[in-house]
């Protein structure tokens, strides 16, 4: 760096600390290349933030409750401070657990906050890839990002689980009795399997202490190499945004990281954390003295995961009756393979679709403004569906408390349930995919007649019409700029042949945009303004025939 | 900074850099043309001194908000001590917890308002480069990889290449063989259960035998094998495969085949109360209806008719322990289980 | 953990005796001021006088027997209560569900409908048609037992259907287990010896009366002690949770991410 070689130490401290560490790790050349880097600046860009400082409120209250609890099954009996369960035998880990709530000061509090922010972490995680999802972020350059995120997401759902499992109450217990039954169901290395993890029969004196490693080392670590690839791509790439005036697929706009964006991130950062506490601090979360240590024989009504294996409970509950079958002497539990093969299937198509989109629009050029939903209908109606088939099994996890709630039949809901679950994503992806069309209509006429003012008047000849008001170029950008795509047919090959790969893509670009809406062109715009002389009218039969050609794909 | 640069014109300046297709993408000839970053808007605190004077207040009085929360936690720490009375934990939590809350909002909030109010807020543009590197730069990676091969002559030297991934290929081996000691093989465990012949059901959690006069129609019984109670080891591991649960119906209401005419006693029935789905305990009674509820999955058996699913994903019917009275009275197993216990694996 | 101790180890035998009775104490003692407020209702006394089952058996025929009939035998609409003792008129005719009206998957909590004398009356009525269970004394359902045990026998024996800590259940078909919060310890003991609806019978063979006593003591505990961590949700476990932290915790934030992403004026 030759300006810290050439520049002589003045200043006071802080100018010497900035020699001093320059001289060794160059930090005036990191500070040139990112101290002004640009990041723009929307609500819907903080969600990952809310994710990442949810895993930083983990690490520090998690480490902090490591040092009091003890992942051993050892049988005790507990005389600590909860009266209810003075005399029980328990296990060291629940007994632990039970001293960390009632005789370790702000114990209970950090129980709280690790609790809250673990599903806090998951859901700003979900919402997160909703956000992505739904703007079309993971397009190419980001499609790997897209499965980095994905990976986060599926270890925050281990991190819940192996965390969930440790206190070793009733609740936690019957918990890992459910995923012991499953294992035991896995064709052939099912009752090995289960023999292994849990160090022979369940629940043995093993399982506590193996998930403890699994959840305050492995997961966590990787979870923590995953979040650095994961923004190191988004430093790489640049973050996306919105369209809008100014904003291309080759420029970012926003603020400079130093000092707004450390400022607003930073601040954001003390902010989730406050309210992690402020709702610690007053919200009761696992109260798990009321389950007592885990026993085999009693279960309480309403044993239900976390939320965010929520939705695999619910595909086991929605499993139809009887489908196990024995075929040559060897089981196959359908019922618990069924809801696997729902869920695994499930992931993996959310792991992969921008790979699936890419093949279809065969677009590979790179894609840094985001689409407004409306303007990918097919691909906000496919992630309608997926989120009506989430929420469908995730309600499924939660049968008895709807049926007692609501007073409805606990056997009604769960074949309702059964029902939605395949028609409900049908729906979603009609419903959705027509209100998109419809509002990509909306935007196209106001682009070409103006906003609706409400306002009536009546022409010298006696005609009534109503004013419409201009858009002004910058409204009317952000509602043409949106890639347009049309269907391709299926074209034969180098030499001569219609691949099968051919005929689906083709198939799928016309599912994909066999119904479409394209934006409006600068000619569109003129003949809609040179038709009406004064900008401001607009008559409605004129209005419908223009809809029409709209509407023509 | 070279790169903030507003550019407002010509938007194919990208496809400057590399030309990608486009795909399905229609392209039209005439788009609307971007107008370029919109004006920037003055705020109230870059007009007028005293918006400005008033938002540096109060980024500084939520700092010292911030202030007198965390010192408050430090107070409530030693001021709200714990004590068996629950009510102690109650109000050390909270008291705690909204004074870290303070602490950490007042940075935050503060933090977020100076930025909002008193930092710059005009928005600018940095140019963004294509992942992909330039024909140069590929031309000469193409080249090292090219040198790195010819210099180690991974490509030529099929013999060093294909043993590495053979080698490759096992290394992990061991690393996962050592994970055999995790458990035992599971052998023929799944199948047994501490119930064998003349073994006395007993009451869950006392241990206390259970006389067939105690059971009155309608009631329930959670039970264990007598002497499960007093087991030093594994006895989680036997009350997960052997807890029953007893009741006595009408004779007349029961269904039973044949062969399980002689595992009841006066119209007492004992059934295994692990769920056959995946093991959760099916408690749940219904004393009118009878049937055994799962409160995990949903799962229903009918008691009446040798415990078979009547609803959920549940296919197997609960096993049914073979009982009778010993001379004393007291409700006895005629032998183990006739089946494994539990969820369905495999080889069962 | 100074509170733990190895099951191994040197304990000495009286501990828990210690330990147990200081709990006792605790929860019990503290408990005995609020339940004098219920137990004031007097319980029909074991000799009924002849004119107080004469006023049970006038106001059985008039609200009672057009579905139980004339003898309380029952009928296709009821079940006969001939040995269902006056624990079950008490507990049935005390907390509203009878006489019965609306028919739904099961009889619910409603407003009572006589007074307590006529309920003793018909009591007594029922009681005297054939032995049955008896309405308990208040020192039977006194909540001064031991909570531990308490605890583990109504988890054991209750909590799969009320949920852990009395907070209701589902149950087949639109039934449900209700919820215990507020239920009076006598109907709670009322309930367990009689089994109302499809609950099942538990028996002094089954549940001895100490049993009960215990059950009872943890479930006051439990009423009475507002959760350590804060307010409750319901108690209604993982779901109940999981939708707070969306709708509150995650409303809350991106409310916040709306105010830190709008433009200042």
């Amino acid at each position: 760096m030759s300006n810290a070689v050439a520049a002589p130490k003045k200043g006071g401290f802080l100018a010497g600390t900035a020699n001093y560490l320059d001289e060794r790790v160059g930090v005036a050349g990191i500070l040139k290349d990112f101290g002004r880097k640009v990041f723009p600046d929307h609500w819907s860009f903080m969600l990952g933030e809310v994710a990442l400082y949810s895993f930083l409120v983990l690490l520090l209250s998690g480490t902090f409750l490591t040092f009091f609890f003890q992942p051993s099954m050892i049988p005790v009996i507990y005389e600590g401070a909860y009266g209810p369960l003075k005399g029980a035998e328990m296990s060291i880990a629940y007994a632990s657990t039970l001293d960390i709530s009632f005789e370790v000061r702000g114990g209970l509090l950090m129980r709280q906050v690790h609790h809250w922010s673990a599903l806090l972490f998951v859901a700003a995680a979900g919402l997160h890839m909703l956000r992505v999802f739904f703007t079309g972020a993971f397009r190419k350059p980001r499609e790997i990002n897209w499965v980095v995120g994905f990976v986060l997401f599926v270890l925050g759902m281990a991190g819940g689980f192996t965390g969930y499992s440790l206190p070793d109450d009733l609740l936690s217990g019957n918990g890992l009795r459910i995923i012991d039954g499953m294992i035991k169901g896995l064709p052939v290395i099912g009752a090995y399997t289960s023999s292994l993890l849990f160090g022979g029969e369940f629940p043995g004196e093993e399982i506590v202490a193996r998930l403890y490693g699994l959840h305050i080392l492995l997961v966590p670590a990787l979870i923590l190499i995953f979040i650095v690839i994961h923004l190191f791509m988004v430093v790489i790439h640049k973050h996306t945004h919105y369209s809008g005036p100014g904003r291309k697929d080759t420029n970012v706009v926003g603020y400079p990281l130093m000092p707004v964006y450390v400022a607003k991130a930073g601040g954001f950062f003390f902010i989730v954390f406050g309210v992690i506490m402020l709702i610690s601090a007053t919200f009761t979360i696992n109260p798990v003295w009321n389950y007592g240590g885990y026993d085999p024989s009693p279960v309480s009504a309403g044993t239900q995961p976390d939320w965010y294996i929520g939705w695999l409970d619910g595909a086991l509950r929605l499993a139809p009756t009887g489908i196990e079958t024995v075929v040559g002497g060897y089981t196959w539990a359908w019922n618990i393979l069924l809801p696997m093969i729902v869920g695994v299937g499930f992931l993996i198509v959310v792991a992969l679709y921008p790979f699936i989109e890419a093949w279809v629009t065969g677009d590979k050029r790179e894609h840094h403004v985001l689409d407004r939903p409306r303007n990918a209908p097919t691909r906000t109606a496919i992630g309608a569906a997926g989120v009506v088939f989430y929420a469908v099994l995730w309600a499924g996890a939660a049968t008895d408390l709807i049926a007692t709630n609501f007073k409805m039949s606990l056997n009604q809901v769960l074949t309702s349930m059964q029902i939605l679950l395949i028609i409900g994503p049908v729906i979603a992806y009609i419903i959705t995919k027509r209100t998109c069309l419809s509002l990509q209509r909306k935007d196209r006429e106001i682009v070409l007649h103006g906003r609706e003012t409400g306002r009536i008047v009546r022409l010298p000849h006696g005609e009534y019409i109503e004013v419409h008001e201009p858009l002004d170029e910058y409204e009317q950008w952000k509602l043409v700029d949106f890639k347009d795509y049309a269907p391709t047919l299926a074209r034969p090959n180098a030499a001569g042949k219609i691949t099968l790969g051919a005929r689906i893509r083709a198939g799928l670009s016309r599912f994909y945009f066999e119904d479409r809406i394209a934006p409006v062109t600068q000619g569109e715009l003129d003949a809609a303004h040179h038709d009406h002389a004064p900008a401001v009218e607009e008559k409605p039969k004129k209005a419908v025939a223009a809809k029409k050609t709209a509407a023509k794909k | 900074m070279s790169n903030k640069s507003i550019s407002s014109g010509d938007s194919r300046e990208h496809e400057a850099e590399y030309e990608y297709g486009a795909g399905l993408a229609v392209l039209p000839a005439d788009r609307i043309q971007d107008p370029g970053l919109e004006p920037h808007r003055v705020r109230m605190t870059d007009k007028s001194i005293k918006h400005e004077k008033n938002a540096a207040r109060q980024v500084a009085a939520l700092f010292f908000v911030s202030i007198f929360g965390s010192a408050f936690a430090v107070f409530a720490y030693f001021a709200f001590p714990l004590s068996e009375e629950l009510g102690t934990v109650r109000l050390n939590t909270l008291l705690l917890g909204l004074g870290i809350t303070l602490g950490l909002l007042g940075i935050g909030i503060g933090a977020v308002h100076w930025a909002k109010t008193l930092m710059p807020d005009a928005e600018v543009s940095e140019e963004r480069h294509i992942a992909r590197g330039s024909e140069e730069v590929r031309a000469r990676a193409v080249e090292i990889i090219k040198l790195a091969d010819s210099e180690s002559g991974f490509s030529r030297r099929k013999l060093i290449r294909r043993s590495l991934y053979g080698a490759l290929a096992l290394f992990p081996l061991p690393a996962i063989m050592i994970f055999g000691d995790l458990g035992p093989n599971p052998g023929d465990t799944l199948r047994h259960t501490m119930w064998k012949k003349g073994t006395r059901l007993a009451k869950d959690p006392s241990g206390l035998p259970i006389k067939a006069s105690d059971v009155t129609i309608g009631s329930v019984f959670q039970v264990i094998p007598e002497g499960l109670a007093e087991l030093e080891h594994h006895k989680l591991e036997e009350k997960a495969k052997a807890a029953v649960l007893l009741v006595r119906l009408d004779p007349s209401e029961l269904k039973e085949s044949d062969e399980r005419k002689s595992w009841s006693y006066d119209g007492i029935v004992a059934y295994s109360k692990i769920c056959t789905h995946v093991g959760c305990p099916v408690a749940l009674y219904e004393q009118h209806t009878h049937h055994l509820l799962c409160p995990c999955h949903q799962s229903t058996f009918d008691v009446t008719d040798a415990c078979k699913v009547v609803f959920g994903p549940a296919t197997r019917p609960l096993p049914q322990l073979p009982i009778t009275v010993d001379a004393e009275g007291y409700l006895v197993a005629q032998s183990d289980f006739t089946e494994p216990v539990g969820p369905s694996f495999w080889e069962r | 953990m100074a509170f733990m101790k190895n099951k191994g180890s040197r304990r000495s035998p009286f501990a828990a005796v210690l330990v147990m009775a200081a709990g006792l104490a605790l929860t019990g003692g503290g408990y005995a001021a609020a339940t004098a407020a219920v137990d004031q209702v007097k319980p029909v006394s074991a000799a009924a006088s002849a004119a107080q089952i004469e006023e049970g058996r006038k106001l059985f025929l008039a609200n009672c027997a057009s579905c139980h009939g004339t003898n309380a035998e029952g009928s296709a609409a009821a079940p006969s209560l001939i040995g269902v003792g006056a624990a079950s008129v008490d507990f049935q005719v005390s907390t509203g569900r009878m006489p019965g009206q609306a028919s739904g998957p099961q009889l619910e909590k409603k407003k009572v409908q006589f007074t307590q004398e006529q309920i003793d009356a018909m009591s007594a009525y029922v009681a005297s048609l054939a032995p049955g269970p008896a309405i308990p004394s208040d020192e039977a359902i006194a909540a001064d037992g031991d909570a531990t045990r308490g605890g583990e026998l109504f988890r054991i024996n209750c909590a799969m259907c009320h949920n852990a800590v009395g907070a209701g259940g589902a149950l087949t078909e639109g039934k449900f287990a209700p919820s215990l919060k507020g239920v009076e310890s006598r109907h709670i003991y009322e309930a367990m010896i009689t089994g109302p609806q499809n609950m099942p019978v538990f028996n002094d063979a089954n549940l001895t009366p100490e049993d009960k006593k215990d059950i009872i003591t943890y479930l006051k505990f439990v009423e009475e002690n507002p959760s350590a961590g804060g307010y409750e949700l319901a108690n209604l476990g993982p779901v109940v949770e999981g939708l707070f932290a969306w709708v509150f915790i995650l409303g809350l934030i991106i409310a916040i991410t709306i105010w830190l992403g709008a433009k200042s004026n």
